[in-house]
């Protein structure tokens, strides 16, 4: 049985040390495009935590019944079940939610995020800390999620969850909203930016030059 | 990885049990939350309804009940401009893609492909059963998608107070501009016809006391034309012209 060290390794790990957007460059796409308001960022971090650790909780648990010359593809049955039902739940409970995320929520799907773990961590490991893992790994994609969209947010619309902080100058205020933030691509910026930072405080994860 | 697990029988068992236990999970949650969803989608739309008779805050949550009280869904033959009646449900935009219950828009100046025979109209009346005002569904490409409004006007048939664009996926920051509060404002009191003629315009730099012009939202010029697009042809003589011009509301 795993000692608590090692659980909070498997859950923590990923947020600063072994983070799957920044170090392992994973689950970019959704990362771009979800996160120009941090409402919709937040909803799609909860999505994806509970995607990938009830997918990894449930690999893990067939893991030694699942025949490998088939295994992604059980693999990939499994996600986009739940993937299915997150977003019937999402369309049951909070509807203006989905529709702003409107495809985004069945591309998880196709989140390198997701299948990575279950490939790398659920086939090889225990129930609870593959559930663990699946946690860890959501919490360092929300990590990342909610700086760029509280950034985009913030500097792109002047408010944060709809409460506003920097008035606009269309309503009478005094900021001029950054018209770029507010585009889907300004992403990469602000990731490349967010890996630098994080790359200058643990320079172990800075790659060696070939 | 044992031998065993490799056999044929084995995997395909495998194979067959997981799929099982998947589809009856996912019907499980389709099925079980369908009734849910289906009550959340028609919420939705009635309050864009009451956003646009300009009842939502009155509503204070309430949507159903308020919507029940104050609002009369109407079916309208676009042609003659005389209501008809449809089993309830009826939705216009469904019935666009039928092409029994359609025609092709000539010309299609709005970019909508097909248009609906007969459309949905919602009457808003006040505490004593008159109408106050009439919510009129357009629709008509922006920049990068159809946009999806409700256009609400006094019982004159001329007179605009509410214009509430609740489906878009334009610029946001710029042509998203048509969901901001301040710009929506500005249609408030804004005339539609001028001696019977349609008159209204989305310019730039528009006098805010001409009755017949609204400001075009800066940096979305292709938004702002595709707004005026979708005015001209809901209003015109294949939109609601036929309807605003015989009034069937008075009667």
């Amino acid at each position: 049985m795993a000692n608590s060290k090692e659980m909070k390794k498997v859950l923590f790990g990923p947020i600063l040390d072994n983070n799957p957007i920044a170090l392992q460059i994973l689950g970019i796409c959704s990362a771009l495009a979800v996160t120009t308001k941090l409402e919709t960022a937040l909803v799609m971090s909860l999505a994806l935590t509970a995607v990938t650790a009830f997918s990894n909780l449930f690999i893990s648990l067939i893991r030694n019944q699942i025949p490998s010359s088939v295994r992604i593809i059980i693999q990939m049955t499994i996600i986009a079940s739940l993937v299915i039902v997150v977003d019937q739940i999402l369309k049951a409970y909070s509807y203006e939610i989905s529709k702003q995320l409107s495809v985004f929520v069945g591309l998880i799907i196709t989140n390198c995020i997701v299948m990575g773990r279950a490939e790398a961590y659920a086939m090889k490991s225990p129930p609870l800390m593959s559930f663990l893992d699946g946690i860890g790994n959501g919490l360092g994609y929300s990590f990342v999620l909610i700086v760029i969209g509280t950034i985009k947010e913030l500097l792109g619309f002047g408010t944060i969850l709809g409460f506003e902080i920097l008035p606009l100058v269309q309503n009478g205020g005094w900021y001029q909203g950054n018209g770029l933030l507010i585009l889907p691509f300004s992403s990469f910026f602000l990731i490349a930016g967010l890996i630098w930072v994080i790359r200058t405080y643990k320079p172990s994860q800075v790659e060696p030059k070939e | 990885m044992s031998a065993k697990k490799e056999t044929l029988g084995r995997t395909v068992g495998v194979v067959v049990a997981v799929c099982l236990v998947c589809s009856i999970v996912v019907s499980g949650a389709a099925v079980g939350l369908r009734s849910l969803q289906t009550s959340n989608a028609q919420l939705d739309k009635q309050s864009n309804i009451l956003a646009a008779a300009g009842l939502l805050e009155q509503a204070k949550g309430n949507i159903a009940g308020t919507y029940e009280q104050f609002i009369e869904e109407k079916y309208v033959d676009l042609e003659s401009g005389q209501y008809v009646e449809k089993e309830a449900g009826y939705d216009m935009y469904k019935a666009a893609r039928d092409p029994q219950q359609s025609i092709k828009p000539q010309p299609d100046t709005a970019g909508i492909l097909r248009r609906a025979n007969v459309a949905s109209v919602y009457l808003v009346k006040d505490e004593a059963g008159n109408v106050s005002r009439i919510v009129l569904p357009v629709h008509g490409s922006g920049l990068w998608n159809l946009m999806y409004g409700m256009l609400a006007i006094d019982s004159d048939g001329n007179t605009v107070r509410e214009f509430v664009y609740y489906d878009q996926k334009e610029t946001p920051g710029l042509g998203g501009e048509v969901q901001n509060p301040e710009w929506m404002a500005k249609w408030n009191g804004k005339k539609l016809f001028n001696d019977g003629e349609l008159a209204i315009q989305v310019r730039k730099g528009a006098n805010p006391d001409n009755p017949y012009s609204v400001d075009a939202l800066s940096g979305a010029t292709l938004t702002s034309n595709g707004v005026q697009h979708t005015l001209d042809y809901w209003l015109g003589s294949e939109g609601f012209g036929p309807f605003l011009a015989k009034q069937p509301w008075k009667s």
